[in-house]
């Protein structure tokens, strides 16, 4: 057998060793939302057993499945959406026209987040009451761009200066102002960068449950707070904790699968050589 | 005209038509399954009265939080909350709900168990109707005692549970002699650790507030409760809660468990539990002392002042804690899961006492928790297992957590005692106590 | 675009030129993100600022200006010192492992294999999950030591379970956040990966240099920006780690799982002491700063 084969053997064994293990929680979970109360907690842990849809059904007895997976969709995109086009601008300009206190607002945009959630609650809440943004998607919308804000930015950053300045350069020479070089050229280059940087963000926005549990009730509602509503201390919940949850992860797994075929190799650089 | 602008002139003229006299209540409530009925037959509602509902339903810790983060900013996003023991007096306290003093007679607000509505007053006046309440008890196996040889007392003292969990302790078989509360919190550990306390004797506060989480009375209890945890408890005790102890005594685990009486519904279910038919009821455990050895809770509906509908709400809430309310859902649901403890008629109904053998208990256990004078010594606060202060939920989780430390050996009991009264004192002395 | 030759300008106009169109490009492409991250840190960061300073408890009256009673009383409070420590550790041990096991899944991904597409989507899948979501699952579902998977499974070998959160809570927790961080370092570094430069891996290769010879000169420095970036966002996020301690251990048992961010919400929040929920909060700035700095001096360099 060529080296290489044996490689090519190796690697499928580890790697999907290392799939199955990492998702087997996720796995078990999911086999959870089939079952009765009493099968998910039942000892021995069953494989087998007689599935159920009950979850499921009282999940969208006690709560709006489609108008909170429709807040979810809206908060997740436009705050992503509208971050990107901030944040992209920001970091072309970090990462090809940098500085000597670029590194230093990098810092700094990062230190907007070390403040704890908990430490703020009481000062933002009352800002949203004096603005009328409580319990409205824009609300939301908004704290969740300026929470991911900064991770978007450094993401970009990194991605953008994987990005040789030659080619940039060169437009530059022919007349294309920074906007035209970022939108022309840049994206499409770093298109991987820029869409595993969409995908984290959409994905952090999509679980963001703190200030969704305490700045909205009953109109702008995520997913997140659907789940929150089925974690209870007083009777079982995990089956239909496991069904909430994987009703709220469907979505997004599937925007993850189409964003992965991003992750094909791009344009290799070793051509403007 | 076409199909397609009939269609939408019908369903103009049909919002619009809905549109105009339509009052919506936002309702806060948690995520029981008593509450969960409620949301479900709440349509029955809507179409009496045409008043709609819009649901916020979280678990109970969470929605104190967000409750009170809104009610205390006038932030009025709520029509109707739902809150306990715990929050009612101090709000009702601090001006922040609509007093009930203006029930109809068809309402029958003596029908309402003395003990509940008294735990939902402030000096007098009622600031919430009562939904469900719950007391304590011991729920032991049947089987397992006759097996054993043992007969369980009406009113059991903790040296006799001891005793009993011993003889039925068989770590082998997965039986464990005795399962209770283990997971850190103000509500949770410390809600048995807590009766614990007042059965030796022992109170939260004394008369100055000053901790009595260090006294012998409350060593000597949580000495007990350690003991008897490490010998005779499941593994992972410190991380069960009322759960998952219900889940390990619904699946065979359990020889003994001692916890809220809303439970008693639960194990006696088949669908919902693997002993349903090997259950008895027994009332909580003294020790030297006789009182106190329940806690009282009851989960209510109130008002925010700042609701500007408090009309309707109050209709809502009269309907949801009405005798009728809870006859409807005993006809559809079944007996057993009727909303308990609030209410003499549930419990004089005959239909009730049938389908339910843990009714008579329930109510006894109800009718003898005494928020006001339930410990050896008097004290300055109202409650049993917690003082109806602001600043109990706090210390009570952490004393909840040195005492999950002394569990699991991390820590002396005397050593977490004392460290609970520090941090006690310590908080009282910062809120203005000892002046 | 066509590349045309140009005659450069002279010298010093060409300069002058530079200078002003870095002048003129930057500033309007940064502002947006400035601009909205200045109003977002100042406008809570004043708020927050002037409650420490005030006796703020919900339930009660306002006290008005209390000066640095609640600085005092956080400061005096005998746990504190644990408490850092606990968060502290937390961020070093879970750092290490989600990058740890982090590079090596993205190198492992980075080549073809049979439905690596599918592959890749599984190991990222714990990311999707709800942080309070996985910490139930695992608390309950995996790790409890009656009705737990993992118990059965040690059972099943005559081991006694293991009390995860009785007797090793802090690895617990640990082992939970990890979990679900891998996936970020796996895709960040991933990513990063498709723009390697494979000319020189061959060369390298037809040099004569081996696999493990190829990771630490290639591949390891390629990844030194991204894992500095990864590095300084996880141990945000790892600094402010709350619902998973919330929803398993609590805090407990005695101090040993609380951080800064639950400590500020259990004897603050709970307490509705806004006042020192405040303090809590510049605490945690300051201390989280302190480790900004340190890791600046090693990491700055690389970005």
């Amino acid at each position: 057998m060529r080296p290489s084969t044996r490689w090519l053997i190796v690697r499928t064994i580890l790697g999907w060793l290392v799939a199955l293990v990492m998702a087997f929680p996720v796995f078990w979970m999911a086999l959870a939302a089939f079952k009765t109360e009493l099968d998910a907690i039942a000892s021995p842990p069953l494989l087998f057993f007689t599935p159920t849809l009950e979850n499921f059904a009282e999940m969208n007895e006690r709560v709006d499945y489609i108008a909170h997976a429709w807040n979810s969709i809206a908060v997740a995109f436009f705050s992503t959406a509208v971050a990107i086009l901030v944040a992209a601008p920001a970091a072309y300009s970090m990462a090809f026209h940098p500085t000597r206190r670029t590194k230093d607002i990098l810092l700094w945009m990062l230190s907007t987040k070390f403040m704890p959630a908990v430490g703020v609650l009481v000062p933002i809440y009352l800002i949203l009451i004096w603005a009328g943004l409580l319990d409205t998607r824009t609300g939301l919308i908004i704290i969740t761009l300026m929470a991911n804000l900064p991770l978007i930015i450094w993401m970009l950053y990194s991605y953008f200066k994987e990005v040789p300045g030659e080619i940039l350069e060169a437009s530059r020479m022919d007349g294309a102002k920074p906007l035209q070089q970022l939108v022309h050229l840049l994206i499409p280059m770093a298109a991987p960068g820029v869409a595993s940087t969409a995908l984290l963000a959409i994905i952090l926005s999509w679980n963001e449950s703190f200030w969704c549990i305490n700045v909205t009730a009953v109109n702008s509602g995520t997913l997140a707070l659907a789940i929150a509503s089925f974690s209870n201390p007083e009777g079982f919940f995990w089956a239909k904790l496991s069904a909430a949850s994987l009703a709220s992860i469907a979505p997004i797994m599937v925007f993850g699968w189409l964003t992965q075929r991003q992750l094909v190799r791009g344009l290799t650089f070793g051509a403007v050589k | 005209m076409t199909l397609k602008t009939l269609l939408s002139a019908a369903a103009f003229l049909a919002v619009a038509g809905s549109a105009s006299a339509q009052t919506t209540l936002t309702v806060a409530t948690v995520n029981n399954p008593d509450m969960v009925v409620m949301q479900k037959y709440s349509s029955k509602f809507e179409e009496k009265t045409g008043i709609k509902l819009k649901w916020l339903v979280l678990e109970e810790n969470v929605l104190r939080q967000r409750v009170t983060t809104d009610i205390s900013t006038k932030g009025g996003q709520f029509d109707v909350v739902t809150i306990g023991m715990y929050e009612t007096p101090i709000w009702g306290k601090a001006g922040w709900l609509v007093p009930f003093d203006d029930t109809p007679d068809t309402y029958n607000i003596k029908d309402v168990l003395p003990s509940v509505r008294d735990g939902l007053s402030y000096e007098g006046k009622l600031y919430s109707l009562p939904f469900y309440a719950e007391s304590t008890m011991t729920f032991y196996r049947t089987d397992l005692f006759k097996k054993a040889g043992l007969t369980m007392p009406d009113k059991p003292s903790w040296d006799q549970i001891a005793e009993f969990a011993a003889k039925l302790d068989d770590k082998a078989n997965g039986t464990y002699g005795l399962c209770i509360r283990g997971q850190p919190g103000w509500g949770e550990n410390m809600a048995i650790v807590g009766l614990m306390g007042n059965a030796w004797g022992g109170q939260l506060f004394d008369m100055k507030w000053k901790p009595g989480y260090n006294s012998d009375a409350w060593k000597e209890a949580v000495k007990f409760y350690v003991d008897v945890g490490n010998k005779y408890g499941p593994p992972g005790m410190v991380g069960n809660g009322f759960n998952e102890n219900l889940a390990l005594f619904s699946s065979g685990h359990c020889g003994m468990w001692i916890d809220a009486t809303v439970a008693a519904g639960f194990l006696y279910d088949p669908k919902r539990s693997q002993v349903s038919d090997k259950v008895g009821f027994a009332q909580a455990p003294v020790e030297k002392w006789n009182k106190g050895n329940g806690w009282l809770w009851a989960w209510a509906l109130g008002i925010p002042t700042s609701s500007q509908k408090s009309k309707e709400a109050k209709e809502f809430i009269e309907w949801a804690t009405s005798p009728d309310y809870i006859k409807m859902i005993g006809e559809s649901e079944g007996w057993v899961t009727a909303p308990p403890g609030t209410r003499q008629s549930t419990y004089d109904n005959p239909a009730y006492q049938k389908a339910a053998p843990f009714a008579k208990p329930t109510l006894d256990a109800i009718t003898a928790a005494d928020p006001i004078n339930g410990t050896k010594d008097p004290k300055p606060y109202a409650g049993i297992t917690f003082a109806t202060i602001p600043e109990m939920q706090a210390i009570g989780n952490f004393t909840g957590q040195q005492v999950a430390a002394a569990l699991t050996g991390k820590a002396t009991v005397e050593q977490a005692l004392d460290q609970a009264a520090a941090n006690a004192e310590r908080t009282l002395k910062q809120a203005g106590y000892y002046k | 675009m066509k590349i045309e030759a140009h005659s450069p300008p002279p010298p010093g106009v060409q300069r002058g030129w530079l200078k002003q169109q870095r002048r003129v490009r930057t500033w309007p492409l940064m502002a947006p993100a400035v601009g909205l991250l200045l109003v977002w840190m100042i406008v809570p960061l004043v708020l927050t600022l002037w409650y420490s300073f005030q006796g703020y408890n919900l339930l009660s009256p306002p006290q008005g200006f209390v000066g640095l009673d609640n600085y005092v009383y956080l400061l005096t409070d005998p746990g504190l010192p644990q408490v850092v420590w606990n968060t502290l550790a937390i961020v070093v041990l879970a750092l290490s492992t989600t990058i740890g096991f982090g590079i090596l899944f993205a190198v492992l991904y980075d080549q073809p294999f049979l439905g690596r597409g599918v592959a890749r989507l599984l190991v990222i899948a714990p990311f999707f999950v709800m942080p309070t979501v996985s910490a139930l699952v695992w608390k309950n579902l995996l790790m409890h030591p009656v009705y737990g998977l993992f118990a059965w499974v040690s059972r099943s070998f005559g081991i006694a379970p293991i009390d995860w959160f009785a007797d090793h809570p802090m690895m617990a927790i640990v082992i939970i956040i990890s979990w679900e961080w891998i996936p970020f370092v796996t895709l960040i570094l991933l990513t990063s990966l498709q723009s390697l430069d494979r000319d020189q891996v061959e060369a390298a290769r037809m040099d004569g240099a081996g696999p493990f010879a190829t990771f630490f000169f290639i591949t390891l420095p390629h990844l030194g920006r991204p894992i500095a970036v990864v590095v300084m966002l996880e141990t945000i996020f790892f600094l402010s780690v709350y619902a998973e301690i919330l929803v398993t251990t609590v805090g407990g048992p005695g101090l040993e799982t609380t951080n800064i961010p639950f400590y500020i919400y259990s004897r603050a929040l709970l307490a509705y002491d806004v006042g020192g929920a405040s303090a809590g909060g510049i605490f945690a700035i300051v201390i989280a700063n302190i480790v900004a700095f340190f890791f600046v001096r090693s990491i700055a360099r690389q970005l």
